[in-house]
């Protein structure tokens, strides 16, 4: 049963969009899955590799810019962005890994960290190639109608989900579990652990880039404080894997259900909304302090508190 | 000569800042050294001091300089409930994810900014302090001055205050029982602890003189520079970069990165360009990274086994 569950969740979304959900529905489901792939992709980096990227913004951000500075400055379709944005970012990737990846544990988290603001305040400032702060907008949308959005994510999330499943049963995901467990010891056993976290860095980066380019073509807007923003983007997205379980397949799906759910009902709730940072600050905090290893790695502690809970009570 | 007379003013007002950097530095690296971690909420525990000088300032006309003493040991005690029941209680936890106390510090972070755009709203402010333009000119004292410099009263006030704590500081940790447990604790915990260290009142305490400084550099820099809720995570970069110039976790260090990064800041705002700064800062974090991993705390390291 459980091994069918991904083919099986991935054909009830398949039907989704003959039962003929709202718009807004549609958005948020979009929504969930992007920050599927956006958490998916982290994963392979931080959950399996163990290299925390506090900067996963900077992947996002340049994958929506390549999409859009195609349309901006070539003319042609931001979808050509997707396959786009898979080149530029394994360029980006391999730069960062070059500087970043000598470095290790809070080292590399604060790089990171550095290189989102960095990317930041460079789309900030080039304002001829990037327009700075006024972003890019797509005057023609591709369609109306979000089902076929709603099947690009869709597709992109099954691929995502794909990859990660055969890399992760092969040879390279135990290097890369070797890595994390601890990085001495893989490299005295002749794992060359800086060229694996540079896979690990690359296939992470480009993932994101995708789901940033799509977010360009969806969304038909950006500007560096939409894509590249520190809390929004980077640290949401560890929140994505942390509140669903690092190092597990279906963690950061179900951590981006959650945290997209959260987000829009504390947006809607009047007075509370504009203090959504402080609710998922707290939440972040929590997490870290219960359940450490998210909700797909601690849920047989959860089903414990609850079972004391129901038996104190019954 | 104007070409002189602008560098000679970069360089002088990039020294300034340097020192009040230097004050935001010293804190996270006693963290940073004592519980080898990265505090990424340092910039927005300034931004609780700042809050506080603020109000006092308009509420009550107390000068910023003065809220120092108040501003400081609030953070202090702050800093030390953070420390006890927070960052204490995690160290305990198991999970995959590794640095989960400076993920812990990324949360707080986001409550104290975001916190401060809920009661405070997202405005400008600043305090309008009525030396605040005063300054000293070059002219005055050599009238024959091929060049104009001047320097400016209050940026020279924080400076010279600034210098001051940090002095007070290292005559602290360098002279007194509890400077030298809190040395020795940064040095190797284990050992500390055999020695009769009370090694997780240290850390509170680590974290308390953390935030204290950092709530001073907060009252000084409010008088020269403006206030808005969102402007802790720009000090916590400059922290960090700060810490990594200047060497994981070495007070000395730190003190030298803040004037290196001061200057290094200024030149690039007056030759490059004012929204360039930032992409400074990073470049010569990203430069200290990959050229001198062990910041410049090696290099003073390596010249005292020299001899």
């Amino acid at each position: 049963m459980k091994k069918y569950l991904p083919l099986i969740i991935f054909t009830v979304l398949l039907a989704v969009p003959f039962i003929g959900f709202s718009t807004y529905i549609m958005h948020i489901l979009i929504l969930v899955l992007m920050w599927s792939v956006i958490g998916m992709a982290w994963n392979i980096l931080g959950g399996y590799t163990g290299q925390v990227s506090f900067g996963h913004a900077a992947f996002f951000g340049v994958g929506a810019y390549t999409a859009g500075i195609l349309y901006q400055h070539l003319g042609i379709s931001a979808w050509w962005g997707l396959p786009a944005s898979i080149v530029v970012l394994t360029a980006l990737s391999l730069v960062i890994g070059y500087i970043c990846l000598r470095l290790r544990g809070a080292y590399f988290a604060l790089a990171t960290l550095a290189l989102g603001e960095i990317c930041r305040v460079t789309a900030e400032n080039l304002v001829d190639f990037t327009r700075g702060n006024l972003g890019i907008l797509i005057k023609e949308r591709t369609w109306v109608d979000k089902t076929w959005y709603f099947y690009i994510i869709l597709f992109i999330a099954a691929v995502t989900y794909s990859i990660i499943k055969i890399v992760m049963e092969s040879k390279l995901g135990y290097y890369f579990v070797a890595i994390r467990e601890d990085q001495d010891a893989a490299e005295s056993l002749g794992i060359d652990t800086t060229f694996y976290k540079t896979i690990s860095l690359c296939l992470s980066g480009i993932l994101t880039g995708t789901a940033g380019a799509f977010y360009m073509n969806y969304m038909g807007y950006i500007d560096p404080g939409v894509v590249f923003p520190l809390y929004d983007i980077s640290i949401v997205t560890v929140m994505v894997v942390m509140v669903g379980g690092a190092a597990t397949y279906g963690g950061p799906v179900i951590g981006a259900v959650i945290m997209v759910f959260l987000a829009e009902v504390i947006r809607s709730l009047p007075h509370i909304g504009a203090a959504h940072q402080t609710i998922f600050g707290i939440i972040l905090i929590f997490i870290i302090m219960f359940l450490p290893n998210g909700i797909a790695g601690d849920y047989l502690k959860l089903f414990k508190i609850f079972r004391k809970h129901n038996r104190a009570s019954s | 000569m104007a070409q002189l007379e602008l560098f000679l003013q970069t360089l002088i007002s990039g020294f300034l800042l340097g020192g009040l950097y230097a004050l935001i530095a010293l804190g996270m690296a006693l963290i940073m050294g004592v519980m080898r971690i990265i505090n990424l909420a340092h910039g927005d525990i300034m931004m609780m001091a700042m809050y506080i000088a603020f109000w006092l300032f308009t509420l009550f006309g107390i000068d910023p300089y003065v809220s120092v003493f108040i501003a400081a040991p609030a953070l202090f005690l702050f800093g030390m409930g953070v420390q006890k029941y927070l960052l204490t209680p995690v160290m305990k936890v198991e999970s995959i994810l590794p640095h989960n106390q400076v993920i812990l510090t990324v949360g707080l972070a986001m409550v104290l900014s975001n916190l401060a755009t809920v009661l405070f709203t997202g405005n400008y402010r600043s305090t309008p302090v009525n030396y605040a333009s005063n300054a000293w000119y070059l002219t005055d004292i050599w009238k024959g001055s091929p060049i104009e410099l001047s320097l400016s009263m209050p940026w020279t006030l924080s400076f010279v205050i600034a210098i001051v704590i940090t002095i007070a500081l290292w005559l602290f940790l360098s002279k007194t029982d509890i400077g030298k447990s809190i040395r020795a604790t940064s040095q190797d915990p284990d050992a500390a602890l055999i020695l009769g260290v009370n090694v997780n009142r240290m850390r509170m305490l680590t974290f308390g003189i953390g935030c204290a400084l950092v709530a001073c550099a907060g009252c000084l820099f409010i008088p020269i520079y403006y206030l808005y809720p969102s402007l802790g995570k720009q000090f916590t970069n400059v922290g960090f970069v700060i810490t990594v110039i200047g060497g994981m976790g070495s007070t000395n260090g730190a003190v030298i990165g803040g004037l290196i990064l001061g200057i290094f800041e200024s030149m690039t705002a007056t030759y490059i360009g004012m929204g360039w700064a930032p992409v400074g800062r990073f470049a010569i974090f990203v430069a200290a990274l990959v050229f001198l991993p062990g910041g410049v705390a090696s290099i003073i390291r390596r010249r005292k086994l020299g001899k």
